[in-house]
């Protein structure tokens, strides 16, 4: 109760002005759009027979690591993924490359015998 | 034809996104010496990187993001602060353009079978709704799928994509009786702001029902630990369906339509959905035949103080410490070993902050033998659930809850 005729601090009086208010928050909107900036995406896909292929189909909607970072997959896990992406994500991958991007990803991402076995 | 791809709502920022990424496949690559993380799984090395609001998190993908919080910042606070808050996003377009969500433009639009359609600011929902706060845990459904065995495709997590917030915002209940739910109202959809980029891809909607959409839980949060939403949480609405999967959690929330049937949108009708049994399992390697839509965490709980491979001294007392989590029953009990599994002891638990939030466990450990140490940890909730001993399977590698072990070497 001892403080209650103290003055609010001069940051505090500030805020309390509309003007102000206003001003800060519109600014405070600015500073924060300005400063979201997504890091750059590095990562390509690993070289080898079909990796054009990848790159042109894949990365039309995410980055590469949504394949490297998989486990080991054996062709036929490929083979789900991609149609999976076709399917039911709706991706523009041509039918007749088909054979080569699964290629490419059971051989470069997957189990390497499962590929050979193919 | 490749031209149809462009049509939409694409901003400026998306294209000049995309015209970098165009770029990108033909022009030099630049390997960033970025600092990285290996998580303890074939093929888990993961870069740390820096994006804004965040420090340097664990990164599963770059676009769209998903980051995972380094697992030793659970031992730090009950509460994971925003900064390194985990981070999912589905579709191309994310996250959302920051000129559609600066507050002048934002709006969140209530419709479907509602008596009266009604927009709102982050400020009206502030205005016109008693703001309510509540510490409950987001959890990606495929938190530590990185452990199945056998491996399962899908983002190849460890556990750290999960945390605990303080999340004050509006009731959903009260938004919904603001404008006046239809008595044939059955479930009630959500929709955030990010897109996909090709017109086919299923739009990220998620669904729950009518009850527990007026239940007095859910919220519309436009704050999380006292301060906005980070950009890459939500910014500047989310839903908040606390004791359920992240995947309910919509971000940048601005549509919620009310509807009078079961949505069947793929995001409820194909993904995210776990066998229909008790155990959401099936044996390893086949498929189930019936399933549901993911729904409630079962128990989990995790050492967080010690990490594996840690050494410690011998002959020194050292404090164990720990989380547990459950779908909303509340943790009863947390029990500890030190001699992977033999014995148990009960670990003393800690302020309770709602049957939502971590609940925070810790134990004494005095290690005598100079040896190799497997910890363990396992809850149990106030209606008897517990955590298996082997881990569950179902092929979509959610809802993972074993004992977990934490081998330490005292020397």
């Amino acid at each position: 109760m001892k403080h209650k005729h103290l003055r609010p601090p001069l940051v505090v009086r500030a805020l309390a002005r509309p003007a102000t208010l206003l001003l800060s928050a519109a600014m405070f909107s600015i500073s924060l759009a300005q400063d979201w900036q997504l890091p750059k995406e590095t990562q390509k896909f690993k070289p080898g027979p079909g990796a054009e292929l990848a790159t042109s189909n894949c990365l039309l909607c995410h980055s590469a690591d949504y394949v490297s970072t998989q486990p080991p997959l054996t062709r036929t896990a490929w083979k789900a993924t991609v149609d999976k992406m076709r399917v039911k994500y709706g991706a523009p991958i041509s039918t007749n490359k088909l054979d080569e991007l699964i290629d490419y990803l059971a051989a470069t991402y997957g189990i390497r015998a499962d590929a050979r076995g193919r | 034809m490749h031209q149809e791809w462009w049509k939409g709502d694409c901003t400026r920022r998306d294209f000049l996104r995309l015209a970098a990424i165009a770029a990108l496949t033909s022009a030099e690559w630049k390997t960033a010496a970025a600092e990285t993380i290996t998580l303890p799984f074939e093929n888990g090395e993961r870069p740390l990187v820096r994006y804004p609001q965040k420090r340097p998190l664990i990164q599963l993908t770059a676009r769209p993001p998903q980051l995972e919080t380094p697992f030793s910042i659970f031992g730090e606070n009950v509460l994971t602060p925003n900064d390194a808050f985990f981070v999912r996003y589905h579709l191309t377009l994310s996250p959302p353009s920051p000129g559609l969500l600066k507050p002048e433009v934002f709006r969140v639009a209530v419709k479907g079978l509602v008596d009266r359609p009604l927009r709102f600011s982050v400020a009206e929902l502030k205005q016109q709704f008693e703001p309510v706060e509540i510490i409950a845990v987001n959890q990606c459904s495929g938190n530590g799928r990185g452990f199945s065995n056998p491996r399962v495709p899908g983002g190849q997590l460890g556990n750290g994509a999960m945390g605990n917030a303080r999340w004050k915002g509006a009731r959903l209940r009260d938004v919904l009786m603001k404008a006046g739910v239809a008595a044939n109202a059955k479930q009630v959809t959500f929709n955030g702001l990010d897109q996909p980029l090709v017109p086919k891809t299923p739009d990220f909607i998620k669904a729950l029902d009518i009850d527990h959409s007026l239940s007095d839980e859910v919220l519309l949060a436009y704050e999380m630990n006292g301060e906005d939403l980070p950009w890459l949480n939500g910014y500047p609405l989310r839903l908040i369906v606390p004791g359920y999967y992240g995947t309910y959690w919509v971000k940048h929330l601005h549509e919620i339509t009310v509807v009078d049937k079961v949505f069947d949108g793929f995001w409820m009708s194909a993904a995210y959905r776990i066998p229909d049994n008790p155990c959401a399992c099936v044996n390893p390697g086949s498929t189930p035949s019936k399933t549901i839509p993911i729904g409630r965490y079962n128990v989990r709980s995790f050492i967080t103080t010690v990490a594996e491979r840690q050494k410690l001294k011998g002959g020194v007392q050292t404090p164990i410490k720990g989380i547990a989590v459950d779908g909303g029953y509340g943790i009863t009990e947390v029990l500890f070993s030190q001699d992977d599994g033999r014995t148990w002891r009960a670990a003393d638990l800690g302020k309770e902050l709602g049957k939502y939030s971590f609940r925070e466990w810790s134990i004494p450990f005095a290690p005598a033998k100079l040896e190799m140490y497997a910890l363990k940890c396992k809850a149990t909730n106030r209606i008897g659930q517990s955590q298996p001993t082997e881990p569950l399977w179902n092929p979509a590698g959610y809802m993972r809850n074993a004992i977990e072990t934490v081998r330490v070497e005292v020397s």
